[in-house]
């Protein structure tokens, strides 16, 4: 049984590019109709990483960046979950990189001015392979929520940004994890480009006690789904039958 | 019992924001984290082909360029074969045929140093014209828009390529022909993404 093409992309789960209620897409968002292309040789495959591309302490944001014996200030938590396919069959191998705020709010990046100090053992990014089950595991520190120029009081509920590849281009994707419980989700503009709140619900990370280390960190699971792939079994059956 | 369906949905995507670099190119931002940044060599040193820069920008409705974009180019070698298990060939050692770049935060110009691709044959659609496959996103943008460069040097294969054939306004095929230019002896092809206007650039839904 080969892998066909792609499950086309669900455009209705999907954000639209154009949520004027999150100013900046007003500017860049494309006004004409996508031409619909479904996925050729060029689509279906993508690049592929190995274990020589990262170092397993890249997984870990409290040392990644941290003075020797410190540690960044915050919530210790683990960010975990599998990468798997619409078809619910985990994405082994595949690269997860994610980055963030420290627990004030703050990135470490030239273009943020915010308040909040810079944290110096938090650098703010990490990446991982997931293993032959689809499973990953971040250690990192909860970030905190952050002010942006939308409306004049615009506050951004915690999140962690993730990148996950899959094994074809037609597969990558960028998105937020959020944390369950935080009342600035439901009125996030940037949350609410996406229009259905079912779809909203899949971004929220689930407190995942079983999962924390006692005395030590608290864990919050965050599972995530590329597009799936048709079989050709039937396809393949040779002409005539 | 009521029957349902197993499948899963998508994750939704979410924009990369503005900060964006850290995550995902931290090197190029000046942030030192990691020992090995991830894209910056698409071809390597060993692969066949002629050696060509792409440069470009990504312009907005009001016409300025975007300056915190990060834009992925994934492509075949000069035979035509990607660095894929499915691809059916192989390629020269250390030849990935994928790249990350990051536009500059004071110009919003890109660039990135690669070879010239190959036609590459699908088994559906039939042989398409040398192509790279362009993915970005940026503050903004909601989802990942995917798009198509071709080589102005390429005319008769871009004649009969089926996907520039699949837009149906021919003027709008124009919009994904990257334009050939000398510079100090190198090849340079400029190729422009407009997100908005009269010349917007075609995305696909793939
Ligand atoms: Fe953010």
């Amino acid at each position: 049984m080969n892998q066909g093409p792609f499950y086309q992309r669900d455009r209705r789960w999907q954000p639209p590019a154009l949520t004027p209620d999150y100013k900046t897409s007003v500017a860049r968002s494309p006004q004409y109709s996508m031409i619909s292309l479904g996925t050729t040789v060029s689509e279906i495959t993508g690049p592929v990483f190995g274990h020589n591309d990262v170092d397993p302490r890249d997984s870990d944001l409290l040392t990644n960046y941290a003075k020797p014996g410190e540690s960044p200030i915050g919530e210790r938590i683990l960010l975990h979950g599998r990468v798997l396919d619409e078809n619910a069959k985990p994405v082994p191998n595949t690269l997860v990189e994610i980055w963030q705020a420290n627990s004030g709010g703050r990135y470490r990046h030239r273009k943020d001015t915010y308040l909040a100090p810079i944290d110096p053992n938090f650098g703010g990014c990490g990446r991982t392979l997931t293993d032959e089950a689809g499973y990953y595991c971040f250690r990192t520190v909860k970030p905190g929520a952050y002010p942006w120029r939308n409306w004049v009081n615009s506050w951004r509920p915690a999140h962690v940004h993730v990148s996950a590849f899959g094994t074809a281009f037609a597969q990558r994707l960028i998105t937020q994890c959020y944390f369950e419980g935080d009342p600035l989700i439901p009125i996030c503009p940037i949350v609410k480009t996406i229009p259905d709140d079912e779809a909203i619900e899949q971004l929220i990370a689930k407190l995942d006690l079983n999962a924390t280390i006692p005395l030590d960190t608290i864990a919050y699971k965050f599972d995530i789904v590329l597009r799936g792939r048709r079989s050709t079994y039937f396809e393949n059956r040779p002409e005539g039958n | 019992m009521r029957q349902t369906l197993d499948y899963l949905k998508e994750t939704p995507s979410q924009t990369a924001g503005p900060y964006v670099h850290i995550g995902l190119a931290p090197g190029a931002a000046g942030f030192e984290i990691y020992k090995n940044e991830l894209g910056w060599d698409i071809a390597g040193p060993h692969a066949a082909g002629e050696r060509i820069r792409i440069e470009g920008s990504v312009i907005d409705g009001m016409g300025s360029p975007i300056k915190d974009v990060l834009l992925e180019a994934w492509q075949a070698n000069a035979a035509g074969t990607y660095a894929h298990p499915e691809a059916g060939g192989t390629v020269e050692d250390g030849f990935r045929g994928w790249g990350r770049v990051i536009t500059d935060f004071e110009t919003g110009e890109w660039g990135f140093d690669t070879i010239k691709p190959g036609s590459v044959t699908d088994g559906t659609v039939g042989v398409m014209a040398p192509h790279i496959s362009l993915w970005f996103v940026a503050r903004g943008v909601n989802i990942g828009l995917h798009t198509r460069l071709y080589f102005d040097d390429e005319q008769d294969a871009n004649a009969g390529d089926p996907i520039l054939n699949l837009i149906e306004w021919e003027k709008r095929r124009k919009t994904l022909i990257a334009q050939r230019t000398e510079r100090d002896g190198k090849t340079v092809y400029r190729f422009d993404i407009k997100l908005q206007g009269e010349d917007e650039t075609v995305f696909f839904d793939i």
